[in-house]
């Protein structure tokens, strides 16, 4: 414990900016010299994709040169780099506090991305896992708005994202792509990474007209009995889809363009993140907080409770639609298994994981849960125990899930650790 | 009609039980009344009925002319009817600052995707809502507590926090419903002076539900004593203190005081 505040002390004057540009280094320096000689030197048979963890689990016998490449290509550039230009990022991050502050995060975000984007950039699984994470997060935050911040256990969630999914993919296939189900292509191939946004949006909006079966039966139902209600939802959902044979019924639909790619992604993903943000920290969204406390209080303050219901199940299930039509054009394929109960157990662990009512839970959930999935692949049937398990434990010891009831501060969580070096 | 608040003839059955008969109430402008009378008695059915939870069977409500009879509770509380609860509703996931920022709703112009995205008119309108809202903190005193989860208050604070909120509604008729349950003598006597405050600061109307006879007395020009569902008699605190069925059926044998 001492040495972990030690630890701290030595880091607390580095900025955001400082952390950034050390990952930079890391990830360039794996780009340029990871296998060439790192691994090589190692004797690893390639780049470990995630951390070492999968041929860690794998061969035993690699954990020492496995680990000792997370220390050189990671832990070693990023904190020597961030602790050495402290004195140059301080000053920077300074001046950046002088700048609007959406600039200043825009800023970030750029260099953020540049990182991942290299990171991601040397193995195609990785830029894969990437990809579904972050659908993951867009996912877990829009049903954190349904469950945490209106307090409703809604399970209609893979339901609103296969609506998403496939009224984005129909979009897309009918009018850029030239196929068995629906013919020729409408329009020329090159509009459709530009229409792209507007399909999407469209399935978001499909996606959100659904969730109204959802959300006018939750003006008089409350707790198990929406939940039930919610979880009939997904299976009309799932069977009407497995019984329309024009979409393909359950054999699913294939052939989307790869139109979510990396940046697309991550645009939307921090689209979300603002967008969903804003709203729950204004006086509309903090009125789903005060429905769920007490709704009798809420409409005597003159809370339109039933419009907030049906905001919170409308916006939560367009985000799904959202995240289901860019899923659909990551795997290029959709079936109505995709969207199936197993979907459910997932988004519901990686909310309950990270916790309720709060953005950054709901990133660290989605992270840890998906990132974690992949990394224990190798223990096959194991990884569901200790998965499970871990979740248990979250329970135990924190009730509301690891970071509930906290917003981002991002003027906070930029602003330069100079201060505070000198006044200690 | 030139009363604040007019009830005709309001009653109300729950299924085959009436819980409120012919009931009539006026209150002028800035008029303090009370409700009296002994448990179970209807007092708190009577609030619900004219702040619109439950709509009565018979009968009418008129807020300063306007039908408000079978309005959303919402809409009623937008109209000018702040209330507060028996036992205490917060929102006990919120901070106090909140709450009452909470009570604003209704003032909101934004919109749904003014809130979205931020609009410089949204972030106008929620730094001029949470002045106010300081401001009222500071008049109910419990402006120190802003950035506290309303749980982690002593409970006469929470009773002012509640009353703020309902301030923050801009009400015309202020509905306090035993505003003194649980509380010390030191803090009812605070709560007589909020009260007091409150009154002549906003000029608000006030209707409350007391079992506190000194509390009752010493604060409302007109008290009404319910017994089953019935007005047994109303008039001036002196009246209804002197009157031998208000004696019998809610004081029992107790001295008034």
């Amino acid at each position: 414990m001492e040495f972990v505040e030690k630890f701290k002390r030595m880091f607390s004057n580095v900025p955001m900016l400082g952390w950034l540009l050390g990952a930079l280094t890391a990830v360039l320096i794996e780009y340029f010299f990871g296998y060439d000689y790192i691994s090589y030197i190692l004797q690893l048979p390639k780049i470990p994709v995630l951390f070492g963890t999968l041929i860690m689990l794998k061969e035993p016998m690699m954990i020492p040169s496995a680990l000792a490449y997370d220390l050189i290509v990671y832990v070693l550039p990023i904190l020597l780099v961030a602790k050495a230009t402290a004195f140059a990022t301080n000053p920077v991050a300074m001046l950046l506090e002088k700048i609007p502050l959406i600039l200043s995060v825009i800023l970030h975000l750029a260099l953020f991305y540049l990182v991942l984007h290299v990171w991601a950039e040397i193995n195609d699984y990785r830029e894969l896992i990437v990809r579904l994470t972050m659908i993951c997060i867009i996912l877990t935050i829009s049903i954190n708005v349904i469950n945490g911040y209106q307090g409703e256990f809604s399970c209609s969630h893979p339901g609103f994202m296969a609506l998403g999914a496939y009224t984005c993919s129909i979009l897309t296939l009918v009018l850029f792509v030239n196929d068995r189900m629906f013919g020729e292509a409408l329009l020329p191939a090159w509009l459709g990474p530009w229409i792209f946004p507007f399909t999407l949006i469209a399935g978001g909006i499909v996606a959100a007209l659904g969730s109204l079966l959802v959300a006018i039966p939750s003006f008089r139902t409350r707790g198990d009995y929406l939940a039930i209600i919610s979880l009939a939802f997904l299976f009309i959902v799932k069977s009407a889809v497995e019984n329309l044979q024009i979409i393909g019924g359950s054999r699913g639909m294939g052939g989307q363009p790869e139109y979510a790619t990396l940046p697309v992604i991550f645009i939307w993903t921090i689209l979300c993140i603002w967008i969903i943000h804003n709203f729950v920290t204004s006086i509309m969204g903090k009125a789903l907080n005060a429905v769920r406390d007490d709704e009798a209080a809420a409409e005597s303050m003159t809370v339109a409770t039933r419009k907030t219901k049906m905001t919170a199940f409308m916006f939560g299930a367009f985000w799904a639609g959202i995240a289901g039509g860019l899923f659909a054009h990551v795997l290029s394929y959709i079936n109505p298994g995709t969207f199936s109960i197993n979907r459910l157990a997932e988004i519901l662990a990686m909310v309950y994981f990270g916790g309720l009512n709060s953005i950054i839970g709901s990133i660290v959930g989605a992270v840890t849960i998906n990132v974690l999935g992949e990394a224990l692949r190798p223990l096959e049937l194991f990884k569901w125990i200790i998965i499970p398990l871990i979740l248990i434990f979250v329970m135990i010891f924190r009730p509301y899930g690891l970071i509930s009831f906290k917003e981002i501060n991002a003027k906070k969580l930029l602003r330069a650790k100079y201060k505070r070096e000198q006044g200690a | 009609m030139s009363a604040l608040l007019n009830v005709k003839d309001m009653t109300h059955y729950f299924g085959g039980l009436r819980a409120v008969n012919n009931y009539n109430l006026n209150i002028e402008p800035k008029q303090i009344t009370g409700l009296i009378g002994p448990n179970g008695a209807g007092k708190t059915t009577i609030f619900n009925l004219i702040t619109g939870v439950y709509t009565p069977t018979k009968g009418n409500i008129h807020l300063q002319g306007e039908n408000i009879k079978g309005l959303d509770t919402n809409k009623i509380a937008a109209k000018g009817l702040g209330r507060t609860f028996q036992n205490l509703a917060l929102w006990r996931h919120m901070n106090v600052l909140d709450h009452i920022k909470m009570a604003h709703y209704s003032q909101l112009t934004y919109g749904l995707f003014g809130s979205f995205f931020n609009t410089p008119a949204c972030r106008r309108q929620e730094s001029e809502i949470r002045e106010n809202a300081y401001r009222l903190l500071e008049l109910f005193g419990v402006d120190q507590f802003a950035d506290q989860l309303v749980g982690n208050l002593p409970y006469g604070a929470q009773r002012r926090v509640e009353m703020a909120r309902a301030m923050a509604t801009n009400p015309k008729i202020l509905f306090l419903d035993e505003p003194t349950a649980g509380m010390t003598p030191d803090e009812l006597v605070q709560m007589i002076k909020i009260i007091r405050q409150v009154h002549e600061t906003f000029g608000v109307a006030i209707f409350l539900i007391e079992h506190r006879m000194k509390f009752v007395m010493e604060l409302c020009e007109f008290i009404q004593t319910l017994v089953f569902g019935e007005i047994i008699a109303e008039g001036p605190p002196e009246e209804i203190q002197n009157n031998p069925e208000v004696i019998e059926a809610y004081l029992g044998k107790e001295d008034v005081t």
